[in-house]
């Protein structure tokens, strides 16, 4: 086992793990975190997205081992307290989700970009997202959700 | 029981490598090598991770070319306003493997030595003519970017050895390069086919190419006929037919849950003469 | 329960209310099926088959069951004997018996304290297999000299003669074809393939379960229909459904994969033997080798149209296959294929096929959208041949009310001249097209469904609503639910919690496939408001002392009926709810019926498509989905159901197929070479919502989940063909395939 020091989502965290465990199972297993998802195992669906020192990653083509010394974000760090994130909000606004096992991914993926492509066009939200999978929605509303928050996001600013 | 080992030094990951009787991996990004673990194809004995060594994460410049560390993510290159203007095809190859959460970790050297056929980034490197540093227990040796994959999932890398920077050579003027492959979707996919095109133009006439192709054979081929077609021409129709037609001739693929001989084949022609295309607009700019 | 001409004017329906479970969902906080843990739980791995077809000569389980960490290890054994029928073939999926029959079929599992220990153990048990020869094709598998699956399992009405592979037979129509074709001006016929699909859900299958010795268990897992996980899972271990409690989790994703039962049964076998729970979640691997995908099919269809554009016949011949056990919807192909149209002679015939490959599952509107992949290219070349439009040629011989359909029944009130109405007046249909770009049209056509349906809504004493479904919510249907509660109540929609409910504490539901939830459970729902309601107003009456007849509900309140009644004030659902304990007691209101008048859907699609003429890659570059939705209630959520299923089937028109090898392996068991549409393939997809009330509901809900997937395939097919110039016979129009169309024409 391997003993492991990090910060997720601002806390600093410690634990113990496998030298062959993701950082996905150590979120999930080890540590509670069950926002990130499996949706594939293999980096082709995004589901398990997060950052690493501002970095956006897939959870589980990263070994938990990897994690010393980092700072991981997920899902559960993107709302301050009982406030919703602008994206978490235009996303149930739009009915940017249908069963939801992609929204956590999505989410963590679009705030990675809207914080460096604060005015992104339709093409490059997509292409962005590209690696997040939706069955449900065909994309659409996720789009518009997404478009919608960095508008308000640049007016805020 | 896998071992996970995460070096400082260079001379350290070599050190572990060599004493290992077992399997052994070196992890950078770690993109294909954990698709490997999760799948179960598998699981070395001892995992080597080469991100704490200082200087992996540098870009340099060195001689007027550039080197690139071996844990420089596609992410990163890409956010390197100089090397991306020196060689927009290397890394618009290294940007487009996977998603945008796979450039947050996926490397030049993590493609080249993982000697995939269909590596986005290594005919881009083979077109620049990337010349690769490998440390080893005898001491730093040098090495073409073709001359890494032997084979599918094969290298000419010795045991104990491993690459630690890939250097782009100086682009001088009047040069362009560009990578272009076919993939079913838009994102996502492993290429179909792969061909790249770097080349110098003087007064409109092409004075040097080099033309690599992806997937159609068992590793990256450097295509010598292919450059010969185009290389004194100004890329007029003549010379892009012959450059087609010398790419086609060159692929040699397999049919597969991918694509068929015959798509590939002909594919191979069509992404040569776009990419080309494309490097020629670049180099004249 | 009929359509209620009396509720025409809306509050809450039709309009668009944040969803209830939306904040647990955008924060991660959601449970889905691998969510959930227990103290002391262990892991569950399945070893699966690597062969095609073999039989399980001996299966060695001693190194496994040494290893550290392991506590059980379970094989066919370990289930009951002597099931006979669908649960022994249920049975027979779940756990393999004398023989593997396809890449990925379970043959033995074990749990142990990790993830990586049950995996380790996994791979240590040692199968011995005598490998016998496969088939996956569809033609191949009803050739003389095919390996038979298995004997005797052909379904009565199957002919005598043929393969044993040959399991089910299908045969419906009216009218005389031949002398139908007789009379055409044009008669075409052409022979069509499709490929397997997946329904792609990205969560994979994940439960968790208990039981102990005494034969009570407890399930949590990702399903379309817990009250038939219980009663699969009841049967395969030999207890009783009632001491099976299963909850259903928040839900990844189905589109019908997830009507099929596959590890919940194995997770509570190791959980029995192990004495502690046990989790077994699905790799995607697993997903793609092991759960349900869709029939591969071929198909001979055969039109004849007059130069006016009237069709004077039509046959079609469907050939479904199924995977290892019988069940492919062909008689579903078969009868959606020309229902949309209004024919004098009309034959259909469909066979269910059984291969090496995993047992087919429900994939949204199961069989119909390739008989309209079939159906509406061939009307396509009769128009192009006839020099005819092709909405005016739909449009002429449409179905309508009145109409003796395809398939035998005579169509109520439906909206497919509407639907084709709206696509024709569309600025989509009329707007100039790109240099190399085509334009595809089709209907499409589902049944939809109602099914064994219970709702339970109760009232707390500070006049808020709690409202029991047994559906599991795959798409948003707790925030319709609660829209209809809400709209007969007259309470605020934010008033009412609807809970998904377990199978302990509400009566029979089916499962969430039909497109019925919305249907069914919303009947349902307006039926135990009104129970309420009726309860309420008993509340009043008593109070006032005057007939609960007199006694009326508007506005969220009881009220006399008018001034014979008497006068009294009028009472709050909340009033009321606060003295209910002394007034008489807890008030709940049920319903409990099996609806039967679902109504059914059609819809039109408009599509542009742009072919690369040297790569034959395709882009989509426009897409419209016109509907009918007969009301809808959350018109987000309806435009979400048209917008998936047309994404979902781009890609099955494009790009997805299950591809297996000469030695009948699954070649592509992943998200990375199975290649469903990614944001960037994608377009934004234009909807519009036709309502013309189903007269089977109160206020007029027709299913709108399923039909959504049935005419892209022909539309993309169309679209392209147009591009191109040359008729796409064959799924997916891959691009080697459009290549090759492309070399052979020169």
């Amino acid at each position: 086992m391997i003993h492991v020091n990090t910060k997720i989502n601002g806390d600093e965290t410690e634990f113990l793990c496998d030298p062959r465990e993701t950082m996905l199972d150590v979120l999930r297993d080890k540590l509670a975190l069950t926002g990130a998802k499996e949706g594939c195992g293999t980096g082709d669906c995004g589901a398990c997205s997060i950052t690493v020192d501002g970095r956006l990653v897939c959870a589980c083509l990263m070994l938990g081992a990897e994690a010393d010394g980092r700072e991981i974000g997920t899902v559960e760090g993107i709302a301050t307290g009982e406030k919703l994130h602008v994206l978490q909000q235009k996303f149930l606004e739009h009915a940017a989700l249908q069963c939801g096992i992609c929204t956590p991914g999505i989410l963590v993926a679009t705030k990675a970009l809207l914080e460096k492509h604060p005015d992104p066009t339709e093409t490059q939200v997509r292409y962005w997202l590209a690696g997040n999978l939706c069955r449900c929605t065909g994309y659409d509303k996720i789009i518009r959700a997404v478009m919608d928050a960095a508008k308000d996001m640049r007016e805020a600013a | 029981m896998m071992r996970f080992e995460a070096p400082d030094s260079f001379e350290g990951a070599v050190a572990l490598l060599a004493a290992e009787g077992g399997t052994t991996r070196v992890l950078a990004g770690g993109t294909d090598v954990l698709v490997q673990l999760r799948s179960d194809m598998f699981t070395p004995d001892l995992m080597v991770d080469i991100k704490r060594i200082p200087g992996v994460h540098d870009v340099t410049a060195e001689g007027g070319g550039w080197r690139v560390g071996a844990a420089v993510s596609g992410a990163e290159l890409n956010e390197h306003p100089e090397v991306k203007k020196d060689w927009p095809g290397v890394c618009e190859a290294l940007d487009l493997i996977g998603s945008t959460q796979v450039q947050g970790r996926a490397t030049l050297t993590g493609n080249l030595c993982n000697a995939s056929p269909a590596a986005d980034s290594v005919p881009a490197m083979i077109a620049a003519g990337a010349v690769v540093t490998i440390a080893g227990p005898d001491g730093e040796r040098e090495a073409k970017a073709e001359d890494i994959a032997t084979g599918p999932g094969k290298t000419s890398l010795k045991l104990g050895e491993l690459v630690t920077s890939v250097f782009l050579p100086a682009r001088g003027t009047g040069g362009g390069d560009c990578y272009l492959r076919f993939i079913p979707r838009t994102e996502m996919d492993i290429a179909v086919v792969g061909a790249a095109v770097s080349m110098t133009v003087e007064g409109g006439k092409i004075t040097a190419a080099r033309v690599s192709l992806g997937a159609v054979a068992p590793t990256a081929l450097l295509v010598e006929d292919a450059a010969t077609a185009i290389i004194g021409s100004s890329l007029d129709e003549a010379a892009l037919t012959a450059l087609g037609e010398a790419a086609s001739a060159a692929a040699n693929p397999i049919s597969d849950k991918r694509g068929t001989v015959a798509f590939r084949t002909k594919v191979a022609g069509v992404l040569a003469q776009r990419a080309a295309k494309t490097a020629y607009e670049r180099a004249i700019k | 329960m009929a359509l209620d001409g009396s509720k025409s004017e809306f509050k809450l329906v039709g309009t668009r209310p944040l969803r209830p479970d939306g904040i647990d969902k955008v924060t991660g906080r959601a449970k889905f099926g691998a969510d959930a843990y227990a103290a002391g739980m262990l892991h569950g791995a399945i070893v699966r088959s690597p062969h095609a077809h073999a039989k399980i000569v001996k299966i060695d389980t001693t190194k496994a069951e040494a290893m550290k960490g392991v506590k059980a290890v379970v094989t066919r054994a370990d289930f009951i004997d002597g099931l006979k029928g669908e649960m022994w073939n249920v049975l027979e999926n779940v756990m393999a018996g004398d023989k593997a029959l396809y890449d990925g079929h379970a043959v033995a599992a074990v749990c142990a304290t990790s993830t990586l220990a049950a995996r380790d153990a996994a791979k240590a048990i040692e199968v011995t297999y005598e490998i016998l020869p496969h088939v996956t094709d569809v033609d191949k598998a009803m050739a003389k000299d095919a390996p038979v699956i298995r004997e005797g399992a052909a379904a009565p009405g199957t002919p005598e003669g043929m393969h044993p592979n040959v399991v089910g037979y299908h045969e419906s129509g009216h009218g005389d074809v031949d002398k139908g074709f007789a009379e055409a001006d044009l008669v075409i016929e052409e022979t069509f393939r499709t490929e397997a699909t997946h329904q792609g859900y990205i969560e994979p299958h994940a439960c968790l379960a208990t039981m102990g010795n005494d034969g009570k268990g407890e399930v949590w897992c990702c399903t379309q229909g817990h009250f038939h996980v219980a009663k699969v899972c009841a049967a395969l271990l030999g207890t009783d459904a009632s001491q099976i409690r299963v909850t259903a989790s928040e839900i990844g994703g189905g589109f019908g994969g997830k009507t099929a039962v596959f590890i919940e049964p194995v997770a509570l076998a190791l959980a029995k033997k192990a004495n502690r729970p046990v989790k077994v979640v699905m790799s995607r691997s697993e997903v793609f080798r092991a759960t349900g995908p869709t029939s591969s099919t071929s198909m001979d269809v055969k039109i004849g149209m007059k130069k006016d554009g009237t069709i004077t016949a039509a046959s079609g011949v469907f050939r479904l296959q199924g995977g290892a056990f019988p069940g492919a919807p062909a008689s579903f192909t078969a009868m959606c294929a020309f229902a949309p149209y209004a024919l004098e002679n009309v034959k259909q015939i469909g066979w269910d096929v059984m291969s090496n490959r995993p047992k087919q599952a429900a994939y949204r509107a199961p069989g119909s959208p390739m008989a309209a992949f079939a159906v509406e290219s061939v009307i396509d070349d009769l128009c192009k041949g006839l020099d005819l439009d092709p909405i005016d040629v739909r449009l002429k011989n449409a179905s309508r009310q009145g109409t003796k359909a395809s398939y035998g029944v005579t169509f109520d009130r439906i909206g497919l001249v509407e639907t084709l109405e709206e696509a024709k007046a569309h600025p989509h249909y009329s707007a100039p097209l790109a240099e190399g770009a085509g334009r595809g049209i089709s209907c499409g056509f589902w049944f939809n469904h109602g099914g064994e349906t219970a709702v339970s809504l109760a009232l707390a004493e500070d006049g808020t609503v709690s409202l029991s479904v047994g559906t599991p919510d795959i798409g948003g249907s707790r925030a319709s639910m609660g829209q209809m509660a809400a709209e007969e109540l007259g309470i605020p929609y934010e008033k009412i919690r609807t809970t998904i409910a377990d199978t302990a504490t509400l009566g029979y539901n089916e499962i969430s496939h039909g497109s019925r939830v919305t249907y069914a459970s919303g009947l349902a729902t307006i039926e135990a408001a009104r129970d309420t309601i009726r309860k309420l107003c008993a509340r009043a009456a008593a109070k006032w002392k005057i007939d609960p007849e007199a006694v009326v509900w508007e506005d969220g309140c009881a009220k006399p009926s008018g001034p014979n009644a008497g006068e009294f004030e009028p009472m709050t659902l909340a009033k009321i709810a606060s003295s209910m304990g002394r007034t008489g007691g807890p008030i709940v209101g049920h319903y409990e019926a099996t609806p039967e008048g679902a109504g059914v859907s059609f819809a039109t699609h408009i599509v542009d498509a742009e072919v690369d003429r040297e790569t034959g890659s395709t882009r989509v570059t426009r897409y419209t989905v016109i509907q009918d939705a007969g009301k809808a209630i959350h018109p987000s959520y309806v435009e979400g159901q048209f917008q998936g299923g047309a994404a979902q089937g781009i890609g099955w028109a494009l790009n997805e197929e299950y591809i297996y090898g000469e030695d009948g392996r699954l070649q592509n068991a992943g998200f990375l070479d199975y290649r469903i549409p990614v944001a960037s393939d994608l377009p934004m997809i234009d909807t519009v919502i036709v309502e013309v009330p189903n007269p089977g509901h109160p206020y007029g809900v027709r299913g709108v989940g399923e039909t959504s997937i049935c005419p892209p395939l022909a539309a993309i097919a169309n679209a392209v063909s147009n591009a191109v110039g040359i008729r796409m016979t064959e799924l997916p129009i891959s691009p080697p395939r459009i290549l090759a169309a492309l070399d052979g024409a020169k």
